[in-house]
């Protein structure tokens, strides 16, 4: 089998305040996988994401990032390939002008000129928005907003995308263009999300994670048929929507 | 209401004051303001020419001066001092139709107003001309330390986010009854501005996480090196030129 993009062996965190939030995760993604991480609020997804590219780095276990051990000298190379879209877009858009904000990545690892403008060209026209460069963050929709803050993620060529709640706070149109978009990007995907039918529509796999452990890890269709686990943590898919 | 200050000073156009790179503009300024503070109160004709010099410079912005009047309203509360003061100042006293008002005071007054005008006019052919990204550019090719040019990178950003914050809270406040009439509505007031300050705080760690996963290390990547020509630094310097040979001829004569 190909070298793992994420490795993560027996990740166990704890905040300095000493609330526990991991307990020994176990997580592979393969290169080309979209993986969903599913999971009642407080279960510790968004701590797992900041082990990803070394915001936070575990109390015991390790993560490796296509073979690369996540360690001090390795961040800014760890970082580049995993690229974190995070939940609010206002949080991830801080430069004056769009365009300055997808420069931002790729300028971090020392790129300039020419080869600078073609990777921001190439990242917002992925995320189909080539048209918004010189627009200020602030005068942008949610969803155009959204869709940048993937733009500016992409512009680093990562290895895998891991996307906070990709669909939360998107018009169905916006939720729906911005799904289209994902399936055409051709990366490895880990998304973080509450919406089970988009996992359903772009994840092949599923992994839950309750209370700081992974309790369940197989194809969303029958992780999401398992109404005993589901029903367990706090997971339920909306009415009406049959799998 | 707080929308869009900063989206607003800007005006697109293509006049030789829009087309001066950024610290040009910024170091022409500075050096002027300071050459016009430095012209002695008593020299009012060299004041008001150059006043009115820089009233010449904003009209080659072609702006338009419905657009430039309010930004010019800034200058209203240092007009109404300067409006006060012959009537508070001391000293020996000077006739002006029925009221006697103090000649020092009619003299300081004066030179307020011209030299405060002067100010506001070129700062306002600065703003009108110069994006906000451009200002933050110009203060770090300035060699600005790098935290102040941050600063001022994420007022320009997120004064609408937190201006849009504010306002939510004010809605959520008024729509459960609220009404800001009297001393007992203070410290609602007060800790609806705690909250704000909170929310500001853990936006601004938020942004640093983002920041750090793309790959920041402390210094805010120069993406598009500014440059200058000495036709532009000429051009660009000569209302400061004018005003520093102004106040060193009014001192020597």
């Amino acid at each position: 089998m190909s070298t793992p993009v994420l490795d993560l062996h027996r990740v166990a965190y704890a905040y300095p305040g000493g609330h526990q939030a991991l307990f020994g995760v176990d997580l592979h993604v393969h290169p080309g996988e979209s993986v969903a991480l599913l999971g009642p609020n407080g279960a510790g997804k968004t701590t797992l994401v900041l082990h990803l590219n070394g915001i936070l780095t575990p109390g015991h276990g390790t993560v490796r990032v296509s073979g690369l051990d996540v360690t001090e000298e390795n961040l800014l190379e760890v970082r580049r390939r995993v690229g974190i879209v995070f939940q609010d877009p206002d949080d991830q858009l801080f430069m004056p002008t769009v365009r300055d904000d997808v420069a931002f990545g790729p300028a971090n690892l020392g790129l300039r000129g020419a080869e600078l403008d073609a990777r921001v060209a190439e990242a917002l026209a992925a995320v189909d928005v080539a048209d918004l460069a010189d627009r200020a963050p602030h005068h942008l929709s949610f969803g155009q907003r959204r869709r940048v803050a993937i733009a500016t993620v992409l512009a680093m060529r990562p290895e895998i995308l891991v996307l906070d709640e990709p669909s939360s706070n998107l018009d169905p149109t916006s939720r729906r263009e911005l799904s289209d978009i994902l399936r055409t990007l051709g990366v490895t995907i880990l998304m973080v999300t509450h919406d089970l039918p988009y996992a359903v529509e772009l994840c092949e796999r599923s992994v839950v994670l309750s209370e700081g452990t992974v309790v369940a890890d197989g194809p969303t269709r029958e992780v999401l048929a398992d109404e005993a686990l589901m029903t367990r943590h706090r997971l339920e898919l909306p009415v009406g929507f049959s799998l | 209401m707080g929308s869009g200050h900063s989206a607003h000073l800007h005006v697109d156009g293509d006049t030789s004051l829009h087309r001066l790179p950024p610290h040009v503009k910024l170091v022409g300024l500075l050096v002027f303001v300071l050459a016009v503070v430095s012209v002695p109160n008593e020299a009012r004709m060299v004041l008001g020419a150059l006043l009115a010099m820089t009233v010449v410079v904003l009209l080659t912005t072609r702006v338009p001066p419905r657009h430039l009047l309010p930004r010019l309203a800034v200058e209203t509360p240092f007009a109404v001092f300067a409006v006060v003061l012959p009537f508070v100042a001391v000293g020996p006293t000077v006739d002006v139709g029925p009221v006697s008002v103090s000649q020092a005071g009619l003299v300081a007054a004066a030179a307020l107003l011209l030299k405060g005008t002067t100010g506001v006019v070129a700062a306002v052919a600065f703003a009108v001309t110069t994006e906000p990204r451009d200002l933050v550019r110009a203060l770090q090719h300035l060699r600005v330390p790098d935290p102040l040019v941050t600063i001022a990178s994420f007022m320009v950003r997120y004064v609408e986010v937190v201006a849009d914050q504010l306002r939510r809270m004010r809605v959520a406040r008024e729509s459960r009854g609220f009404s800001a009439r009297s001393v007992r509505a203070w410290p609602a007031l007060g800790s609806s501005t705690g909250a704000l300050f909170i929310r500001s705080y853990e936006r601004g760690e938020r942004v640093h996480l983002a920041m750090l996963s793309r790959g920041y290390r402390g210094r805010m990547p120069v993406t598009v090196p500014l440059g200058a020509t000495a036709g532009q630094w000429a051009l660009g310097l000569v209302p400061a030129l004018v005003a520093v040979v102004a106040s060193l001829a009014v001192r020597a004569g």
